[in-house]
C-alpha cells in the first residue's frame, strides 16, 4: 500500500511501477523492463553510458544539483587502483522523504543504476549507506540484492556479459552529517562522519582512498531509464538545463501531503493547489521551502510565477535542494520556524568546524531567549550577522545550511521578530511554548 | 561475548564486504545489529568489536559517541522516538511529545521505571509528507493522532 494517493498530474518514470502488486520483487521487475537498461549498457563503450547521462541533463539529487555526466566522467578509469560506487540513502535533510519510497517501492531499478555505474567506470563493488533509522529497507535492500544474486543479476559474470558487480548495504548509525559526501565516506570507513577536506573529490579519493561514485538514491534511480529511452527523453521532460523528474516531497499545511512525481519546472502554486490539493483549512500561504530545509525560505509573493526547477529557485536566491517541499500557513510563526530549524542545525553539527558549531549553538540561544519573549532589538541584526559570517568558513555546506535559511527568515519577516520583542508574548495562538529537550 | 548465530553470520558476512584490510567498515553496523540483540553498546561490546575490526576500544568509543542511535545505557524495551522537526511541527508533533512526556512522567533518553517505555525527541526521520510521524523501536507510525498516541502508549505498557 502506497503511503499517500497518487496524483493525476504526476509524470511517473522512476516511481511508474510504485503500486503494482509486489513491486519489489525481481520478478515484477523483469516483467516491467527490469534490468534491460543493463544489458544495453554492457553493449555499450563508457564514454556512450556518460555522453547518454550527459545529454539526459541529469542533476544529482541530493541537493547540490551537480551534473551527473560530469561528475562520472571525472573518475580516472585508468588508475590502478579499484573504483567503487557509493549510494547516498542517508536521507536525513528536514522534509525528504524520497529515498525510502524508492527502495521500498523498487529496490532493483536501484542496484540497476548501480550496475550502469560500475560499467561506466569499470567499478565492481558498491555499498549502499543507508540511515540506521530506515532499518526495515535494510531489510527490503538486502532481500532484492540476495534475490539478484540469485537470478544472475549481480555477482560474477553477470547475464554472460563478462561484468563482475558486489553490491551491499552499510547501516548509519544517526547522524544528518553522514549525508554530507566525505562524511559519509569517512562513516563508511568505520569512523566518525566528519567532513574531509576538497580537493581531492571523491571521484578521485573516494571511498577506502579509491576513485568513487558517490550519488543520492534518486540519481542512480534515473539512471535506468535513461539508459533505456535514450538521455534526449528524459531530458525533454524537464526544463533547458535540468532533465527529468524530481520526487517532490510535498509536506507542512497542504490538504494532501505526500511524495509526488512532477517534471521539473512545474509550478509552485499549480503543486500546492491542485497536487496538494490547497491550503489546509483554507488559509493563506506564507512561507515556502523548496528543498529542504537548509534552503533559504520563499514568501508567498516570491512563490508566484516560481517553477520547481534549479533556475528558477536560484532567480529567487534560494535552491531547489532534495525535494523536501515545506508549506507554511498563515498561522505559523516565523521565529518559532527558525527556531526548530537552527535547533537541528546545532544538534547535527559535527564540531569540526568553529564558525558552524559556535554559530549555530549560538544563533539557537538567541531564538531561544527571542521566542520566549527576552530578545532584545540588537538581536535581529546580530543573528543575520552571525549567519553571515558562517556562509562559506566550513569544510562542508552544513555551516552554510544552518545561516541561509536563517538570513531569509530574518530579512522577509523581520516584522515578526518584532511583534516578539519587549516580551511580547508570541502572536499566533497555535504557536505555543515550545519543549527544550 | 556470545551471540546468536544469525548475528554471527551476519558479522561473518559485514567482515568480508569491505576491501582487505579495511575491516573498520564494519565497525558501525556491528555495533548497531548487536546493540539491537544485546540491549546497550555496553563495554563490553566495545572491547568485542574493537578486537574483530582490528582497533583499539578507545577508537570504538571516539566514533559511538558521533552517532545518536548507539546507547550506551540500555532503552526501554519499546524506545518511543517522536520527531519533532519542521514538517512535523506543522502537524503539531511537538503537541505529540509533550503529551507522551506528560502521561509516561519521562522526559528525552529517559526510561519508566518498569524499563518498558523510553522516549526520545528525534531529529527528521523521514517520513515528513506523513506527518506527523513517531518510530517505536524502528516501526514507523504515521498520521498520528493524539488519540492514536495514547492508545499506542497504553499498549506498550501492558504488551509482552
Amino acid at each position: 500500500m502506497l503511503y499517500n494517493e497518487p496524483s493525476p498530474l504526476e509524470t511517473r518514470i522512476l516511481s511508474r511501477r510504485f503500486g503494482l502488486p509486489d513491486s519489489a520483487s525481481i520478478d515484477t521487475y523483469l516483467r516491467t523492463d527490469g534490468y534491460k537498461a543493463f544489458l544495453k549498457a554492457s553493449g555499450m563503450t563508457p564514454e556512450q553510458i556518460i555522453e547518454e547521462l550527459k545529454i539526459s541533463n541529469l542533476r544529482g539529487r541530493g541537493g547540490a544539483g551537480f551534473p551527473t555526466g560530469m561528475k562520472w566522467s571525472f573518475v580516472p578509469r585508468q588508475s590502478p587502483k579499484p573504483k567503487y560506487i557509493v549510494v547516498n540513502a542517508d536521507e536525513s535533510e528536514p522534509g525528504t522523504c524520497k529515498d525510502r519510497v524508492l527502495m521500498e517501492y523498487d529496490p532493483h531499478q536501484l542496484i540497476e543504476g548501480c550496475l550502469i555505474a560500475g560499467l561506466a567506470v569499470d567499478a565492481h563493488k558498491g555499498w549502499i549507506y543507508i540511515r540506521g533509522e530506515y532499518r526495515y529497507l535494510i531489510e527490503v535492500m538486502d532481500k532484492a540484492l540476495a534475490e539478484a544474486y540469485e537470478k544472475g543479476w549481480l555477482g560474477k559474470n553477470i547475464q554472460g556479459t563478462g561484468f563482475d558487480f558486489d553490491l551491499y548495504t552499510h547501516t548509519g548509525a544517526g547522524a544528518y552529517e553522514c549525508g554530507e559526501e566525505s562524511a559519509l565516506l569517512e562513516s563508511l570507513e568505520g569512523k566518525r562522519g566528519v567532513p574531509r577536506i576538497r580537493p581531492p573529490f571523491p571521484a578521485v579519493v573516494g571511498a577506502f582512498q579509491c576513485p568513487t561514485v558517490l550519488n543520492n538514491v534518486e540519481t542512480f534511480c534515473a539512471v535506468p531509464p535513461i539508459i533505456l529511452n535514450g538521455g534526449k527523453a528524459f531530458a525533454d521532460l524537464g526544463v533547458p538545463k535540468a532533465g527529468g523528474t524530481k520526487l517532490t516531497c510535498l509536506t507542512g499545511h497542504v490538504n494532501r501531503p505526500g511524495v509526488y512525481e512532477l517534471r521539473l519546472g512545474f509550478p509552485v502554486m499549480q503543486m500546492i493547489e491542485e497536487v496538494g490539493g490547497g491550503m489546509r483549512n483554507g488559509k493563506k500561504l506564507k512561507a515556502f521551502i523548496p528543498g529542504g530545509s537548509s534552503c533559504p525560505l520563499l514568501n508567498a509573493a516570491e512563490c508566484e510565477g516560481a517553477t520547481m526547477d534549479y533556475d528558477s529557485m536560484a532567480a529567487r536566491k534560494s535552491m531547489l535542494g532534495s525535494g523536501g517541499v515545506v508549506v507554511m500557513d498563515e498561522d505559523t510563526c516565523m521565529v518559532k520556524a527558525a527556531l526548530r530549524i537552527m535547533r537541528f542545525y546545532a544538534h547535527e553539527s559535527c564540531g569540526w568546524c568553529i564558525p558552524c558549531r559556535e554559530g549555530t549553538t549560538w544563533l539557537r540561544k538567541i531564538l531561544i531567549r527571542f521566542h520566549e519573549g527576552g530578545g532584545v532589538r540588537s538581536d535581529i541584526d546580530l543573528m543575520a550577522d552571525i549567519s553571515k559570517n558562517m556562509l562559506g568558513r566550513t569544510f562542508c555546506p552544513l555551516g552554510d545550511a544552518a545561516a541561509l535559511p536563517t538570513i531569509s527568515i530574518v530579512e522577509k519577516f523581520r516584522e515578526e521578530f518584532e511583534d516578539h520583542l519587549n516580551g511580547k508574548p508570541c502572536p499566533f495562538e497555535h504557536a505555543g511554548q515550545m519543549v527544550m529537550a | 561475548m556470545t551471540f546468536s548465530p544469525e548475528l554471527e553470520a551476519r558479522f561473518e558476512k559485514l567482515l568480508r564486504t569491505y576491501p582487505p584490510g579495511r575491516e573498520r567498515g564494519a565497525m558501525i553496523p556491528m555495533l548497531m545489529y548487536a546493540q539491537d540483540e544485546v540491549g546497550s553498546v555496553s563495554q563490553e561490546l566495545i572491547e568485542e568489536v574493537a578486537r574483530r575490526v582490528g582497533v583499539t576500544p578507545l577508537q570504538v568509543q571516539e566514533v559511538i559517541s558521533y552517532y545518536s542511535m548507539l546507547h550506551p545505557t540500555p532503552m526501554g524495551k519499546y524506545h518511543v522516538q517522536i520527531c519533532t522537526n519542521i514538517s512535523c511541527l506543522l502537524w503539531d508533533g511537538d503537541k505529540l511529545w509533550e503529551q507522551a512526556c506528560k502521561k509516561l512522567g519521562i522526559g528525552h533518553k529517559e526510561v519508566t521505571p518498569d524499563g518498558r517505555i523510553s522516549l526520545e525527541e528525534v531529529e527528521c526521520i523521514g517520513a515528513c509528507s506523513w506527518a506527523p510521524a513517531i518510530q517505536v523501536n524502528y516501526d514507523f507510525h504515521h498520521f498520528v493522532t493524539p488519540e492514536q498516541l495514547d492508545r499506542l502508549l497504553d499498549s506498550l505498557g501492558k504488551k509482552q
